[in-house]
């Protein structure tokens, strides 16, 4: 069991070593590849910028994925409570889905008049599917039994949503949430990337473009490292949450102690 | 297991009655032909079938869970006021996941509006008297089998129905089991005074349970005979193994390889 709890770690820092290792042994320099060292230390020197541009990154991204909850959610309680606005509406939904969002980045940046907003509604467009498409599985997947039982009591519309229908979506809810939560920063970094925002409230994707502008390798990893660590932090939180709300009942989370 | 005296018994349930029912599905199939039956008040009455033969079907007719497309259905259910008087076992356990098993039992009375403290003290005499009363705070995903139905059957009990239907609720418990919830069963049948309608595919079981055995065949779904086990309750554990009992089950088996269809034979 502690082996099995300590060996992603030793697995990260033995790729960092060995990373360490190569570039000082075949002498890299640090324009093209960086030791994690001096990615570090550029990551200390530069914090001040980073920092603030880190800040507007989770900004976005926690805003786009509220919203891609809310609008999920509502719009995946719209289509179990009528089958014929989803078969009209969810084409469109898919159409949002499949488009690439580099490719209408530049078009919504050219729609809609502030920048920050463009990126939510960016971040948006990729976040809000999974928890979209999950949701109207889950507020439909209750046991035929157990809607029997709510008919035999003559429950109200009310009481099927609230002890019904929204405890049977909630574990299909949060397997969306999860992909979402990783999905609303890649899209608020992309969105931004194609902004090429320059101004005071700007994210790390407009760093690492400076940077990669001055050959500044060490600060492009530096933000890198940032990134990563956000969309783990993300990862980590909604899987905290997925096991506080379900780990007493749900067989994805119940099954492995 | 120690058993709390049961609430004052209710006053007598209004009978069920079938009459020339016939149910067709939307496929086409026909389900129930011409199917008619009586539960008199405080009856325990057994259908008795093979898989296919519409017994599912005329539960869910008296549930007010189907509706008939031919003939009368009769039940309290079907009253505007007897949404509490009648309560339905599933063969799954069909307990919420995501709920303990005291609000499991609960769930019938918070659906029709009663209060959770209000009700605890009813839905912890259930409890006890299925014998999961330290169970309360457990999820279903920790209970056995067995213990699941019992859980599926105090959320029936709990709302001191009058007809409580049955689905072949023990079919995919193991014998001891199934056994010995048989016998709990009849004791919480006879201190609630209620009708029941017990559907089945165990010529055992119809035996061991019910006063009367309806035998059903398929396609179309009809009664074809009707036994009277004449023994009187409560019956215990012994009952399997007397005269009377073989030859009702020597009866029901004959009843039920006359009406298999030929090709079944």
């Amino acid at each position: 069991m502690s082996s099995a709890r300590w060996l992603p770690a030793l697995v990260m820092l033995g790729l960092l070593a060995g990373w360490e290792l190569l570039v000082r042994a075949a002498h890299i320099p640090a324009y093209t590849l960086p030791a994690p060292s001096v990615v570090a230390q550029s990551l200390v020197a530069n914090f001040g910028s980073l920092a603030l541009s880190w800040w507007f990154t989770v900004k976005v991204t926690a805003g786009a994925l509220a919203l891609a909850c809310a609008g999920g959610v509502l719009i995946a309680s719209v289509f179990a409570l009528s089958p014929t606005l989803e078969r009209a509406l969810f084409p469109v939904a898919v159409v949002l889905q499949v488009t690439p969002i580099v490719a209408v980045a530049p078009l919504i940046l050219i729609y809609v008049d502030s920048t920050t907003a463009a990126l939510l509604l960016c971040a948006w467009i990729v976040a809000f599917f999974p928890i979209l498409s999950n949701t109207v599985v889950g507020l439909r997947a209750a046991d035929a039994n157990l809607r029997d039982l709510f008919r035999l009591y003559r429950a109200t519309p009310w009481q099927r949503l609230a002890l019904l229908r929204m405890p049977t979506a909630a574990p299909y809810f949060l397997a969306g949430l999860k992909i979402s939560g990783g999905l609303s920063l890649i899209g608020a970094v992309t969105a931004e990337m194609v902004a090429g925002a320059a101004g005071r409230e700007t994210g790390l994707a407009s760093r690492i473009l400076e940077a990669s502008f001055r050959t500044e390798t060490p600060k492009m990893f530096a933000a890198l490292t940032l990134l990563v660590a956000t969309g783990v932090a993300i990862f980590a939180l909604f899987n905290a949450l997925s096991r506080w709300l379900l780990g007493p009942w749900h067989a994805s989370e119940s099954a492995h102690d | 297991m120690p058993l709390p005296q049961p609430p004052a018994r209710p006053a007598a349930p209004p009978p069920i009655t079938l009459s020339q029912v016939t149910k067709r599905f939307a496929g086409g199939v026909q389900a129930l032909a011409g199917v008619s039956l009586a539960v008199a008040p405080g009856e325990f009455v057994a259908l008795l079938g093979p898989s296919g033969c519409g017994k599912s079907t005329v539960l869910r007719l008296v549930a007010g869970l189907a509706q008939a497309d031919g003939g009368q259905v009769s039940a309290p259910a079907l009253d505007a006021a007897g949404a509490s008087t009648t309560a339905f076992v599933f063969q799954e356990p069909t307990l919420m996941p995501w709920a303990s098993v005291f609000d499991n039992v609960f769930l019938p009375l918070r659906l029709l509006g009663q209060r959770r403290a209000a009700a605890a003290a009813l839905v912890r005499q259930v409890l006890a008297r299925v014998g999961l009363a330290e169970f309360e705070a457990a999820y279903p995903a920790q209970l056995s089998g067995g213990m699941k139905m019992r859980a599926s059957i105090a959320r029936a009990l709990v709302t001191q129905p009058q007809v409580l239907l049955m689905d072949e609720p023990f079919a995919a418990l193991d014998d001891i089991t199934r056994q010995r919830l048989n016998a709990d069963l009849l004791q919480w049948w006879q201190q609630q005074g209620m009708s029941a309608l017990f559907v089945t595919h165990s010529v055992g079981e119809a035996v061991f349970l019910s006063q009367r055995v309806l035998v059903m065949a398929a396609r179309p779904g009809r009664v074809v005979a009707e036994v009277a086990i004449d023994a009187p309750y409560p019956r215990t554990p012994a009952f399997r193994h007397s005269a009377a009992f073989a030859q009702a089950s020597r009866t029901l088996g004959q009843a039920l390889e006359a009406a298999a269809e030929p090709a079944a034979r």
